[in-house]
């Protein structure tokens, strides 16, 4: 056991997070008032979808985070198989949940946004279906995660089902869109219209790099909190195998926190 | 006992020790079938007894009762191995990891997949699909289950060292299962008029299939040395 080798990087890391969370969540707060204000009033409404097209700041934004803290993941996942770093560990850990959480609001923007278009709150699109199955793949990383005790096993063992996960995906997109175009003419599902104009690009490009900032503000407070709580763990561990005796209730209590 | 020849080499060794094991534990390959039966029996409760909407929907019953029926004794692929000391031995063999899980997958599938294939018509029958369509269910389920057993064997590696990694293998590894799926039920479903095709899928199910081939032992092994360290 060499703690102190082992904890050196996530010391570096821990004194960069502490400079860095505060500037990223400034510019976190600062996009998303700028772009929350450019799509809710001065984008203008589509002129077939009417207002209803503002959930489509949030909705899109949500959607391209799905992959991109996919595409994180899978680059943590690396550095977990292949360098064996406490950090990417730690990085992939607290990417899963976050990464269920954008995706998780894409579904749910683009069912409120589908009801007054298509007329139902879900359609079996290959869209909407790919971004489910999306979902369900990082709920199982999350449970996976939850399920297996050790730290490093669990580390491993998630890092091995990313990477499949990351080769299956474009697969399952594949499939998804073949399905879709075999069972239901993909015309319906063209609704989106015109060519997006610059009025609303630009509210979403500003929506698009706050979601990315404050994934990078929560990420970094993930992987801080992380680090604490493995060290936490480990200094429980070396107390409990200091102590001759079996350990007092009052510390194990500690632990269980 | 005295006619027994020791096989030649370690796999094969290994699948003959993995059919004979599984064919003494749990009813073997019959209680798959079973199983299968059961589902099957199941659906027309569901939706009704109606012939043409049975037959309509038959392909699809029989895929995702095949792919339920594989996840049977998918948990214990590896793990009574884990637990009795077999799988360290067979981590410090000389023969590569890659080929015994392979291996492993094969007398699965064997004991798992094949009986399933061997009874689909069947069952697709009795879900009354036209006695000329039988044979593509047939074929999907025999070249689609293979790929099904190798994607559970990705699960059932990760899940090793689990006491209860049965549900937490179903819910990683159905998702992944979606293009086996969609191609095997197209592949299942086509038509003799050529308005739904069938080589189309039928040749990306075999894709699939040898790409599972591939892909998964290596993942598995990685999972596998990970949880054996």
């Amino acid at each position: 056991m060499q703690p102190m080798r082992n904890y050196a990087n996530p010391t570096e890391f821990l004194r960069l997070a502490d400079v860095l969370v505060p500037i990223a969540a400034a510019i976190t707060g600062l996009l998303l008032a700028l772009g929350l204000y450019l799509s809710w009033f001065v984008a203008p409404p589509d002129y077939q979808q009417g207002e209803t097209v503002r959930i489509m700041y949030l909705h899109v934004p949500a959607a391209w985070m799905s992959l991109f803290v996919y595409a994180v993941a899978t680059s943590a996942a690396l550095g977990t198989l292949v360098w064996r770093h406490p950090l990417a560990d730690a990085a992939q850990k607290a990417a899963a949940p976050l990464g269920a959480s954008f995706t998780f609001l894409c579904l749910v923007t683009g069912s409120i946004w589908g009801k007054p278009m298509w007329g139902t709150w879900w359609v079996w699109d290959a869209r909407l279906t790919s971004v489910l199955v999306l979902f369900l793949i990082y709920l199982g990383l999350v449970a996976l995660w939850q399920t297996i005790e050790d730290p490093g096993k669990a580390a491993r063992a998630a890092a091995i089902f990313t990477l499949v996960g990351a080769v299956n995906i474009p697969i399952i997109k594949f499939s998804v869109d073949w399905w879709n175009t075999l069972h239901q003419p993909a015309s319906v599902f063209r609704l989106g219209g015109p060519a997006i104009s610059g009025a609303m690009l630009w509210p979403l490009v500003v929506m698009a790099l706050a979601f990315t900032f404050l994934f990078l503000t929560l990420h970094l407070m993930a992987i801080r909190n992380e680090i604490l709580r493995r060290r936490l763990r480990r200094l429980a561990l070396l107390a409990v195998d200091a102590e001759d005796h079996a350990p007092d209730p009052s510390w194990e209590a500690a632990l269980e926190r | 006992m005295t006619l027994y020849r020791p096989p030649r080499s370690p796999l094969a060794a290994l699948f003959l020790r993995e059919i004979r094991v599984g064919r003494r534990i749990g009813g073997g390959s019959m209680l798959g079938v079973i199983f299968f039966l059961v589902l099957v029996t199941l659906t027309p409760f569901a939706i009704g007894p109606d012939l043409a909407l049975l037959s309509r929907i038959a392909p699809a019953i029989l895929w995702l009762s095949g792919l339920l029926a594989t996840l049977l004794g998918l948990d214990r692929l590896f793990q009574a191995d884990y637990e009795d000391g077999s799988l360290d031995l067979m981590l410090t063999s000389r023969t590569p990891l890659e080929l015994v899980i392979l291996t492993k997958c094969a007398a699965h599938w064997v004991l798992t997949g094949l009986p399933l294939v061997a009874a689909a018509p069947l069952f697709g029958l009795m879900l009354a699909m036209p006695a000329q369509d039988l044979w593509r269910i047939a074929l999907s389920l025999l070249v689609g289950t293979p790929a099904l057993t190798l994607i559970g064997a990705i699960g059932a590696a990760l899940t090793v060292s689990l006491r209860r990694g049965g549900l937490l293998l179903a819910v990683l590894i159905l998702p992944l299962s979606v293009p086996v799926l969609i191609f095997g039920v197209a592949a299942a479903a086509a038509t003799e008029s050529g308005l739904l095709p069938f080589a189309t899928p039928m040749m990306i199910l075999c894709a699939l299939t040898l790409l599972a081939l591939v892909g998964a032992p290596v993942a598995a092994a990685a999972a596998l040395r990970q949880a054996g360290s």
